[in-house]
């Protein structure tokens, strides 16, 4: 069994679904954080903001170029 | 292999305080893989389906499902904790001990492995030698990933207390039914998804330690100065002489002048013949990913890709074990000195050196960040399980049940067998998990058994691909003494003589050491667990060289029209000549090992 012709749902598709909805969590929290900043060390730096971004683009990216299709 | 994990009481606090952001974060995995099993089961129909994907996997799927099996929690957290106590010499684990042996499977063995059509290791030895071999070969594997599964699931449990607080029975009884719900489910397929999942995870939950880390060092080289200063107080009992925690090969000439003792010879020979070849070519955990393969070429590249990604583990495991080295600290500033997780301290609450990755996601992570952190961790450990869980469940329907109770069931019937067995090896797991609450040092104990029972492996197996005079005496002789000589090492390196005659009974205490009787098996009575274990790996893979050679001259070997697709020179091996350069295994294969070599001189 293929997983990409038989399945219509690969597991790059459920990669991307999983990694939107950390990014958009994460990236919440890096927008909360610029307000209240985190007890973190290297908190300047911003790290759940960038990182939630870049998560959420990866996401977005499989999520959009996986998605399940009529076969 | 994976480095030992031992695991006090917790201190009864946690360590890191979740927040909601967290808890949905790790709420969302656990909905995740359970939707996948769900959604996989309706694929899982016939006993190829269930027990090898359908042989139907792409490279990069087979590949990442391949290597991630291998990176589990035990890996992250245990390589990253012996990083903070031996320094750079555990990067010796990646890469001469895990790419050469990679590229030895991808180029050499899979051919074999994929042209028999076996569907487990242990499948190949009854192909290739008969009963004998696959029996013994099928219970000892049977023994080891139930007894692995169950270590994955006690290290959860643990950590999980020790840094959330969580309740130890939650843990195992939540993960545990989790795992063998999907695996029931979906079998190998839900299996290697789970196990491509769980590879994002790891990385991404773990690569921002690394590179925020060297920003904070400014640079690798202010990382260095920085473990240079800091280690008299931190390591107070390594020589001014054996403290080159950053040298790979600089420090190995005497075991000496290195932090864990090791001289290269056994680095050489068991890390990176031994343990490494026997590990990464025999093991059915690692070698079953690939064999779902929809192809040679697939298969042999999946390898090689796994291998790639194998040789950057080092940036999210050792580099963070360096780094705690250099930037954890005190309240007061003071380098912040972890200690041995049986160290009486802990249980006052020190830090032991198993929280390494814990204590810079706790650094450098808010909310958010900690919680993918946290769930890369339970998404490794899981992941681990359920590796450990479908090979179970192959080895035990195609090698024992199969050959040994009911040969001619029906296809259906084989795969309930499977679905049942996926639910009977967590069961068995959950009581291993429990068993490993009564012992200290289980997890150095679960690197031993993997050397006793996977080294050996590995001689009978090349030997029979590459020698067509190898005979099934002589493997199964092999075999069984190869596990037995490692046994009665183990034996003797934790053994005091009495004072009765012979110095029988004696004592015999796993927690102990018996330096003389150290001294025996790697020169040197200073050495210490580790560097044990590698040099009864060589030990051990000598054995049974000498065994199986010697007894295939003296025994009668199988007709060469039985060894058909099983051996060199009587098999077909499809030629790549016609593919493109950039799909060839063999380029690839050189390039890894050529980009190995380059890493190894720059970090000498």
């Amino acid at each position: 069994m293929s997983d990409k012709p038989q399945h219509t749902i690969t597991i790059w598709f459920f990669v991307g679904v999983l990694f939107v909805a950390y990014g958009v969590l994460i990236l919440g929290a890096g927008i909360y954080g610029l307000f209240v900043p985190p007890d973190v060390e290297m908190k300047e730096l911003h790290l759940s903001l960038w990182w939630g971004a870049l998560l959420l683009g990866i996401g977005a990216f499989y999520t959009v170029r996986f998605r399940p299709r009529r076969e | 292999m994976n480095a030992p994990l031992l695991f006090a009481e917790a201190a009864g606090k946690s360590m890191i305080a979740v927040s909601w952001v967290d808890m949905a974060i790790i709420v969302l995995y656990f909905v995740l893989v359970l939707g996948i099993g769900v959604y996989l089961k309706r694929f899982t129909k016939t006993g190829e389906d269930f027990f090898l994907a359908g042989r139907g996997m792409t490279a990069w799927v087979a590949g990442l499902a391949f290597i991630s099996t291998n990176l589990g929690s035990q890996e992250t957290i245990g390589y990253s904790s012996s990083t903070y106590q031996h320094g750079m010499l555990m990067n010796h684990a990646y890469w001469i001990g895990a790419i050469p042996a990679i590229v030895f499977l991808a180029l050499v063995m899979m051919p074999f492995y994929h042209i028999c059509r076996t569907h487990s290791v242990p499948g190949y030895l009854k192909l290739r030698y008969g009963e004998a071999a696959r029996g013994l070969s099928g219970i000892s594997f049977l023994f080891l990933t139930v007894f692995m599964s169950g270590i994955n699931m006690f290290a959860m449990a643990k950590i999980m207390e020790l840094i959330l607080g969580w309740d130890l029975n939650f843990s195992i009884w939540v993960a545990s039914l989790t795992v063998g719900v999907y695996v029931m489910l979906g079998g190998l397929l839900s299996a290697i998804f789970n196990e491509v999942l769980q590879f994002f995870l790891i990385w991404f939950g773990f690569l921002m330690i690394p590179i925020v880390g060297l920003i904070e060092t400014k640079g690798w080289h202010g990382m260095v100065e920085r473990i240079q200063a800091n280690i008299p107080q931190i390591h107070p009992d390594v020589s001014a002489k054996a403290a080159d925690f950053i040298s790979m090969w600089g420090s190995m000439g005497d075991a000496g002048t290195n932090p864990a003792g090791m001289h290269w010879a056994a680095i050489v020979f068991g890390w990176g013949l031994a343990i490494s070849f026997g590990y990464w070519t025999t093991d059915f955990l690692v070698v079953q990913r690939v064999l779902s393969a929809k192809d040679l070429p697939s298969a042999q590249n999946g390898t090689i890709i796994g291998g790639f990604f194998k040789m950057a583990v080092p940036l999210i495991v050792i580099l963070p074990g360096l780094l705690a080295l250099a930037v954890l600290t005190n309240p007061d500033g003071s380098p912040m000195r972890l200690v041995p997780e049986n160290d009486p301290a802990v249980a006052q609450g020190a830090y032991s050196y198993n929280c390494v990755l814990p204590l810079l996601l706790k650094r450098y992570c808010g909310p958010g960040l900690l919680g993918l952190g946290i769930t890369s961790l339970i998404a490794g450990f899981m992941s681990g399980m359920a590796g450990n869980i479908s090979a179970f469940a192959t080895v035990w329907t195609y090698d024992v049940y199969k050959p040994l109770l009911n040969r001619n069931a029906s296809d259906k019937h084989y795969v309930t067998m499977g679905r049942a067995c996926a639910m009977l090896g967590i069961v068995i797991s959950i009581g291993a998990a429990y068993a490993c609450l009564r012992f200290q040092t289980i997890m150095a104990l679960s690197q031993l058994l993997f050397v006793m029972f996977i080294v050996p492996l590995f001689v009978p197996i090349v030997l029979g691909m590459l020698w067509k005079r190898t005979t099934p005496a002589a493997a199964f002789l092999g075999l069984l003494i190869g596990i037995l000589v490692c046994l009665g090492m183990f034996v003797f390196v934790h053994w005091t003589p009495g004072e009765s005659f012979l110095g029988l009974p004696g004592a015999f205490d796993v927690d102990h050491f018996n330096r003389q009787h150290v001294k025996f098996i790697t020169f040197s009575p200073d050495t210490k667990d580790i560097p044990t274990n590698v040099w009864m790996a060589v030990w051990t893979f000598l054995t049974t060289v000498v065994v199986t050679v010697g007894v295939s001259f003296v025994t009668r070997p199988k007709p060469a029209s039985e060894l058909k697709n099983l051996v060199f020179g009587e098999t077909q091996i499809p030629s790549t000549a016609h593919l493109p350069l950039l799909k060839r295994p063999v380029f690839w294969g050189f390039v890894l090992l050529a980009v190995c070599v380059v890493l190894n001189i720059i970090f000498w």
